[in-house]
């Protein structure tokens, strides 16, 4: 069992995934960053891969990414980042990223150094179902290394059923038909279509993202979903915080249920 | 060697849909209904008439004597610069707003460089009284002032794109994110043979229009359909795409394209793909694309807005690795003096776009009965500022 089917053997609510992007906002961050979620409390870590064009990302995301590269992160330096947080943390690691990112790096050697590196799971938005299953699926199986594609409001059942299949880490249900960073309060249309997927019977775990940005969205869409992601908010905490640690303590803190 | 698209959106190795699951509906909405559409007889009435009565089609295939005796062969201009708008992007804009329509979409979202296919998408958005928001780097948005002051007048709202280079790529890039956010009245009318599939061969068969004149053109003029040489300059590829169209099967005609060198293919400020890209994906196309090691896109530089890509369309991309198109570069100054000369020689004052295809002609070292079709793809007016410039600090050209 690899560490995302442990973490979802013993633990099926109020998942807390949280997304930052390596090398934000310093370049060297990312393990004490990752290191202060653990101790909040996250259950997984969703670590982004800075990319120059992300497509599905709103500003707080370009921002961070931007950022993360004009400080020179890069592929290596993230594997060795990942490496050392390994040293101190069993916390199940998501490497978020655009499919170009891992072409360039090539697919087998990038799938090395993630399964080396103590890399669980890839979310790759851009990489299309057909593709995956004609030309990553085995060798990512191989590797050890699970995905998680993305379903949201738009997306036909028969789709959904296929996403579910295919997802080996879990389903990232996208809340609503946005980009990242778009923080509204839950809308009901948003409650039915959270309802509608609760009811299909899907095999694989649910995660909630996108808007998903305090106590209130969180606690929502945990009672529909075995948890959230958040994300743009959180990198809005990292921008605005003086104290690292001290922030995503009492963060993560505002999001828990006494 | 096929040109033709396959059936799941490749040319050869180039193409596909790599997108997000959040475009996936609207994509798939177009892809499984844009050959139907566009094959209807009504579809087919419609876009001829507003091609023939609204844009002022077929626009002239002329040769240009003094170009001629300058560079040897018989060069013939196709004159999309005389279209409505003043550039061959028109074309496409008339086609994907009538498909539009027919989705039942009541909102245009365009992204532009140069401002032409702005300008041809809030002509149409107008004509058709739909809703329009045109995306478009803030770099662009100064040096391409004239097509903006346009697009307003014409009713659309221009947004600035203010990440990465503030370019072409970075506009499409919030396009793409505007189509995201607004999933059920939105149509994307994309510029060029670029993005998912259906996009690049959509374009590219509304830009055809331009091949399939220079044919009978040709024929009444030279007694031939076939010329030695067709030539266009490239930045996503949609006028050389519709220059080339229908003599992709005819291996007589030789393929030229000229690409945007800036201020050196080498220099470091460059937007010249086919010779520094790499196969990758960009804007949800797999293709050839400027990039380093770990995938990141590389900021390309011209000083032509509309070249100023770093990723080229895939039927090209095809064209060019399978060696059926040779491309050239052009300088950013070698295509000032191609301006000027076109000016001077033929009173015809092209775009900047275009410059580079004209910069092109010294290089095929015609022979004296060669035809070449050169795509005057738009005219000049956009640009007067740059060339204005640049005559004053030349005193070559006073
Ligand atoms: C006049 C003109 N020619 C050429 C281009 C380049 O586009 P494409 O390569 O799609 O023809 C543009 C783009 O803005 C243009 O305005």
């Amino acid at each position: 069992m690899n560490r995302i089917e442990q973490l979802f053997s013993r633990k099926k609510e109020n998942i807390l995934n949280i997304y930052t992007t390596a090398g934000y906002p310093k370049l060297h961050d990312t393990v004490e960053i990752v290191l202060a979620l653990e101790q909040a409390g996250t259950d997984i870590i969703e670590l982004g891969m800075p990319y120059s064009d992300p497509m599905a990302d709103g500003e707080t995301i370009q921002y961070s990414s931007a950022k993360a590269l004009a400080n020179g992160m890069h592929l290596d330096l993230l594997f060795e980042q990942v490496k050392e947080i390994r040293l101190k943390s069993e916390i199940p690691i998501v490497l978020m990223g655009y499919l170009n990112q891992m072409i360039q790096y090539g697919q087998s050697r990038f799938l090395s150094a993630c399964s080396d590196s103590g890399v669980d799971a890839l979310i790759i938005p851009d990489l299309p179902m057909d593709i995956y299953e004609e030309d990553y699926q085995e060798k990512m199986k191989s590797h050890g290394i699970g995905i998680s594609f993305l379903v949201t409001p738009q997306t036909s059942e028969e789709r959904l059923y296929k996403a579910d299949t295919l997802s080996s880490a879990f389903l990232y249900v996208v809340s609503q038909s946005s980009i990242t960073g778009n923080n509204k309060n839950i809308k009901n249309d948003q409650l039915q279509y959270f309802e509608r997927l609760a009811r299909l019977n899907l095999s694989a775990p649910r995660l909630v993202g996108f808007g998903i940005h305090d106590r209130s969205t969180y606690e929502t869409a945990c009672n529909f979903a075995n948890g959230a992601i958040i994300g743009s908010e959180f990198i809005r905490q990292l921008r605005s915080s003086e104290d690292l640690t001290a922030t995503i303590l009492s963060f993560i803190a505002t999001l828990k249920s006494s | 060697m096929s040109y033709e698209i396959d059936p799941r959106g490749y040319y050869g190795e180039y193409g596909g849909a790599y997108i997000p699951e959040m475009l996936h509906a609207n994509i798939e909405e177009l892809r499984s209904q844009y050959q139907e559409i566009m094959a209807d007889p009504s579809f087919q009435k419609e876009y001829n008439t507003l091609l023939r009565n609204y844009v002022g089609r077929p626009s002239p295939l002329y040769l240009a004597p003094r170009l001629s005796a300058k560079h040897g062969g018989k060069i013939y201009l196709k004159r999309e610069d005389l279209n409505h708008t003043g550039a061959h992007k028109i074309n496409n804009t008339i086609g994907q707003i009538l498909v539009a329509k027919r989705l039942h979409k009541t909102r245009i979202i365009a992204e532009t460089g140069a401002g032409q296919h702005g300008v041809a998408t809030a002509t149409v958005c107008a004509l058709m009284n739909l809703e329009c928001v045109v995306y478009m780097g803030s770099t662009d948005i100064e040096r391409q002032a004239p097509n903006v002051a346009r697009m307003k007048m014409l009713g659309a709202k221009v947004r600035p794109a203010t990440s990465g280079s503030q370019t072409l790529k970075d506009a499409t890039n919030e396009a793409i994110r505007d189509w995201i956010n607004n999933p059920h009245d939105t149509h994307y009318i994309i510029g060029s043979v670029v993005g998912p599939h259906p996009y690049p061969d959509m374009v590219a068969k509304f830009q055809a229009i331009i091949s399939q004149e220079t044919k009978q053109q040709l024929l009444e003029q030279e007694g031939r359909e076939n010329p030695d040489y067709l030539l266009a300059c490239v930045g996503g590829g949609s006028n050389a795409a519709g220059l080339v169209y229908h003599y992709l099967d005819q291996n007589d005609v030789k393929i030229i394209l000229a690409e945007a060198a800036g201020k050196g293919v080498h220099s470091g400020h460059s937007a010249a793909t086919s010779i520094l890209g790499s196969l990758g994906i960009i804007h949800g196309s797999k293709t050839l694309l400027m990039q380093d090691k770990d995938g990141q896109i590389i900021e390309p530089y011209s000083i032509s807005a509309g070249l100023d890509y770093p990723g080229i369309g895939p039927l090209l991309a095809h064209l060019i690795s399978s060696k059926r198109a040779k491309v050239y570069s052009a300088t950013d100054q070698e295509a000032l003096e191609a301006a000027i000369e076109l000016s001077r020689y033929e009173g015809i004052i092209p775009a900047l776009e275009t410059a580079h295809a004209l910069a092109v002609l010294p290089h095929l070292n015609l022979k004296t009965d060669e035809i070449v079709v050169l795509n005057l793809s738009g005219r000049g007016d956009k640009d007067l500022d740059t060339y204005i410039d640049n005559i004053d600090t030349r005193s070559n050209f006073q």
